[in-house]
């Protein structure tokens, strides 16, 4: 019995160690290419038809003072961090409803390149 | 790098009618077709309310991009660093991105949305940093920047439409921005992408 506790336990943490792992392997400089993408609607420094970026990892979501939000991003009341923008960055209709952003990054690897360029160049 | 290579199109515009232009969005023919497109799926199909909200909300953020795209090509007209036949080609595009803006915001109204409102062509220079363009050259570079970008864009959004109607018109409208952009790039003298499938990804 002892023993089969002890395996699930060992199983949790290894699934839960290799997500982390994914997350954690982003590649900033890769992720500066594949920010072009989202280049259409955002920039850095400026507000465009998105908000801007620098500084977005770590920031509360719909939180950026000089930019008009969806109804949807000025209720949410999320922390922008690895595991909000992964979801976010997958399917972000799903994960907040009528908050007007469609583009959709399939590849896990994309979005954790992404995610690492977001936080580099928002000093974290 | 010449920007006069480009070859004109059937346009009888000028700066003074680009200029006249500015900011309007009138109902062409094309634009017409896109909203009866949308007035068909909303008689065939029956949307829960949410989904419709949310199709209505990345119509806005469509919209948002072809505001930014005609404030651009303003930008671009009024620094008079365009001469013909490019500032004719800049009038013709203009005038398309101001057709996709009416179709946009039919199809926001007629769905129960309200059409986001473009932002001053102050805002779009400050964003734009339309203050360093020096020549025709940067001129035409930001274009094809922002045509690529407003492509990409509208491929990436098509999965997340409930209609199949508006990812369609999605569709047609990167096909647009892509011609743009090849146009664009021709007359800069840049690469041919050497990849199938460059674009959307």
């Amino acid at each position: 019995m002892i023993k089969r506790v002890i395996a699930v336990v060992l199983l949790i943490v290894g699934i839960a160690g290799t997500a982390g792992y994914a997350r954690a392997a982003g590649d900033p400089v890769r992720g500066e290419q594949v920010y072009q993408r989202c280049a259409g609607c955002h920039s850095l420094d400026a507000n465009r038809v998105g908000p801007r970026h620098r500084g977005v990892y770590g920031r509360r979501a719909g939180s950026v003072d000089d930019y008009r939000y969806s109804p949807a991003l000025q209720r949410a009341e999320i922390v922008w961090d690895e595991e909000s923008l992964d979801a976010w960055l997958a399917n972000p209709g799903k994960f907040l409803p009528g908050s007007g952003m469609g583009y959709r990054l399939k590849q896990a690897r994309d979005r954790a390149d992404i995610i690492a360029f977001l936080r580099r160049e928002s000093g974290r | 790098m010449s920007i006069t290579k480009i070859d004109t199109p059937a346009v009888d515009g000028g700066r003074r009618r680009f200029l006249a232009g500015a900011g309007k969005a009138t109902l062409s023919a094309t634009a017409v077709a896109l909203i009866v497109g949308c007035e068909s799926m909303a008689r065939g199909q029956k949307m829960a309310a949410a989904d419709t909200a949310n199709d209505v909300a990345i119509l806005n953020v469509a919209l948002g991009l072809e505001w930014e795209a005609i404030a651009a090509y303003q930008l671009g007209a009024e620094s008079g660093l365009l001469d013909k036949p490019a500032l004719d080609v800049a009038v013709l595009f203009q005038s398309q991105h101001k057709e996709h803006a009416a179709a946009l915001s039919g199809a926001i109204q007629q769905m129960g949305g309200r059409p986001v409102a473009a932002k001053s062509n102050r805002e779009y220079a400050t964003a734009l940093n339309a203050g360093s363009l020096q020549s025709g050259t940067d001129v035409l570079r930001l274009a094809a920047k922002l045509e690529k970008g407003a492509a990409n864009a509208y491929l990436g959004v098509i999965p997340s439409f409930e209609s199949p109607d508006l990812a369609q018109v999605s569709g047609r409208l990167a096909a647009d921005e892509t011609m743009h952009w090849t146009v664009l790039a021709n007359a800069l003298g840049a690469p041919l992408p050497q990849k199938a499938l460059s674009f959307g990804a």
